[in-house]
């Protein structure tokens, strides 16, 4: 009975699951679960499959070995529930369709013949429109609206179907500070208030923290996860990008991940301004690299 | 007496079976062109399209050295070439120089073909450039035909051929088939070449396909909306081309594309004007 109950609560569950990409292996071995109702990021530098635990966990990239399940069916089953934001979404848009119209397509996109659009449906875009706030650009084209706005419509296209998850990857990257701060905040919201299970892939955690409980980081070709005050270890953090970092906590509380002093930022630590908030991701991975370090990265 | 340049027996030409023919494939061709030249650039494939053109005429110029209609090489080869770019994928960026080589082998072949008999020779000129006036009632029924089946599978997989058009990924994860959304669009688009080819010619296909959708991108914010008002700019287009080459010494291919071109460039002044 346990058992049974304790699997309701969870989410996602990885089981010695590898994935490959022609040929190549990308991370080998995951085994954790995620509980519902979180906010999980999964973090990790370049190139070591963050985007494409994504996609395992969609279907729409088979495992080369192990098992994956998503809201207790095996990846790809559950996509009904599933809100997804791919990365840059709609960054090349080349079609004249309006914010209210993509939103509708989330509802509307999936059904072959001819279906009159309803009232029902017209209301469920306009309830996930006023949700993220783009209500009042319901008429606007997709292609005239800023990278933040057209963020909110694509959250608000993936969430008109009603998931109980939701998935994005790298939600934050190529928008201005107030857009990301609305976009957590909005994050939040759907967590907290609709209880809706969230993951976000993300380099930099800073923007991040308040929001999550957990994280799974892919180190040394691996995929582990970790609550959020077992991730937030320097040492850990410090092997995961490959560069020295070290975490932080302000007089009030605060918790941010840091470079440390030697790094070329010039910032102090005890003030870090949101405005000052360092991308983790170093440019130069290889110039930075102390010697253990060194040997570590070049697994992946 | 006075000369006019504008012909005294425009009205009589106008009238001719043959013009008869002419203005119903003007507007078949208009429904086909409006209705696919809005996906054609919401699915960034109007080079791709432009490219289904020109690997038409070796199977065009091959059709008439074998002695078979032009319309069954071009539109063979057509559906060939799009079944063949279409299975490689959307993302147009990944295939542009596969296509581009494809395309400028395709038109040395037709050239070739073109040369290995003299009827194929005397052909070429009306493949590259169109020539509407000689369209048979036979060709405009199979235009008609192929409008019914292109509205039929439209109404069809309308929903998700927009959904994959918007993003690829989100419509593929939601469980759209966009390999078969992807081949699907490709061989109607074959289609749509393989009917406007006569009316403008391979090379001038751009200006009647994907010029009036881009104008009506300009012009209107809905999917429906600006394939309706694509259609209409095609068929001003045609149908002015046929009365304008009807009344001045020019051909009406030079006509339809310099009306659709002039259409686009309003659209872009207006686009201008207004910020």
């Amino acid at each position: 009975m346990s058992e049974n109950t304790k699997q309701e609560d969870i989410c996602i569950i990885f089981d010695h699951a590898s994935v490959e990409r022609s040929g190549r292996l990308i991370w080998s071995d995951g085994t954790f679960s995620i509980p519902k109702g979180t906010v999980t990021a999964i973090v990790g530098t370049n190139g070591t499959g963050k985007t494409t635990m994504m996609q395992t966990e969609l279907g729409l990239l088979p495992l080369s070995k192990g098992r994956l399940e998503v809201l207790g069916r095996p990846a790809g089953q559950a996509n009904d529930h599933i809100g997804y934001v791919p990365q840059s979404y709609t960054s090349d848009i080349d079609s004249n369709l309006t914010a209210e119209q993509s939103v509708l397509l989330g509802l509307t996109g999936t059904r072959f013949g001819i279906h009159p659009v309803s009232r029902s449906d017209r209301e469920r875009t306009r309830q996930a429109m006023r949700f993220v706030g783009v209500e009042d650009r319901a008429h606007v084209r997709l292609s005239q609206l800023s990278g933040g706005l057209r963020q909110r419509v694509a959250i608000a296209q993936a969430l008109v179907c009603d998931p109980e998850l939701l998935m994005l990857d790298e939600p934050l990257a190529n928008l201005d500070l107030a857009s990301q701060r609305a976009t957590v905040h909005l994050l939040a919201r759907l967590n907290r208030q609709l209880g809706m299970t969230i993951q976000v892939v993300a380099h930099d955690l800073n923007m991040l923290l308040p929001i999550l409980t957990g994280a799974v980081y892919l180190l040394d070709g691996h995929p582990h996860y970790a609550r959020m005050d077992d991730v937030l270890d320097s040492d850990l953090l410090t092997h995961l990008y490959g560069t020295r970092v070290e975490v932080v906590t302000t007089p009030q509380g605060d918790m941010f991940v840091a470079p440390d002093m030697d790094e070329p930022a010039g910032m102090a630590h005890d003030r870090f301004k949101a405005s000052e908030v360092v991308n983790l991701h170093p440019r130069h991975p290889a110039a930075d690299r102390t010697p253990e370090d060194a040997s570590t990265g070049k697994r992946d | 007496m006075k000369t006019s340049i504008i012909d005294p027996h425009w009205m009589d030409t106008l009238t001719a079976p043959f013009m008869v023919n002419a203005i119903l494939a003007g507007l078949f061709i208009a429904i086909a062109a409006g209705a696919m030249g809005y996906f054609t650039i919401a699915r960034h494939s109007t080079f791709a399209a432009h490219a289904l053109a020109h690997i038409g005429l070796p199977g065009a110029t091959g059709a008439v050295l074998l002695g078979l209609p032009v319309s069954a090489g071009l539109g063979l080869f057509a559906l060939g070439g799009a079944l063949v770019i279409g299975a490689l994928g959307k993302r147009a960026s990944q295939r542009e120089i596969a296509t581009g080589t494809v395309l400028a082998f395709a038109t040395g072949l037709g050239l070739f073909f073109a040369r290995m008999s003299s009827s194929a020779s005397q052909q070429m000129q009306s493949i590259l450039f169109g020539s509407i006036l000689t369209i048979t009632r036979g060709q405009v029924i199979g235009f008609l035909i192929f409008d019914l089946i292109l509205l039929a599978v439209l109404a069809v997989i309308y929903r998700p051929l927009l959904f994959s058009s918007l993003d690829e990924q989100v419509a593929q994860a939601r469980g759209v088939p966009i390999g078969i959304m992807n081949l699907t669009f490709m061989a109607i688009m074959a289609g749509v070449i393989t009917i406007a080819v006569p009316a403008v010619g391979t090379l001038l296909i751009f200006a009647l396909v994907i010029t009036p959708a881009a104008t009506a991108n300009i012009i209107v914010a809905s999917p429906l909306k600006a394939m309706l008002v694509s259609g209409l700019i095609c068929l001003v287009s045609i149908w002015g081309g046929l009365v304008l080459s009807a009344m001045f010494p020019a051909p009406p291919s030079f006509i339809i594309v310099t009306l659709s071109t002039l259409f686009w460039a309003m659209g872009k002044g207006w686009e201008a004007i207004r910020g």
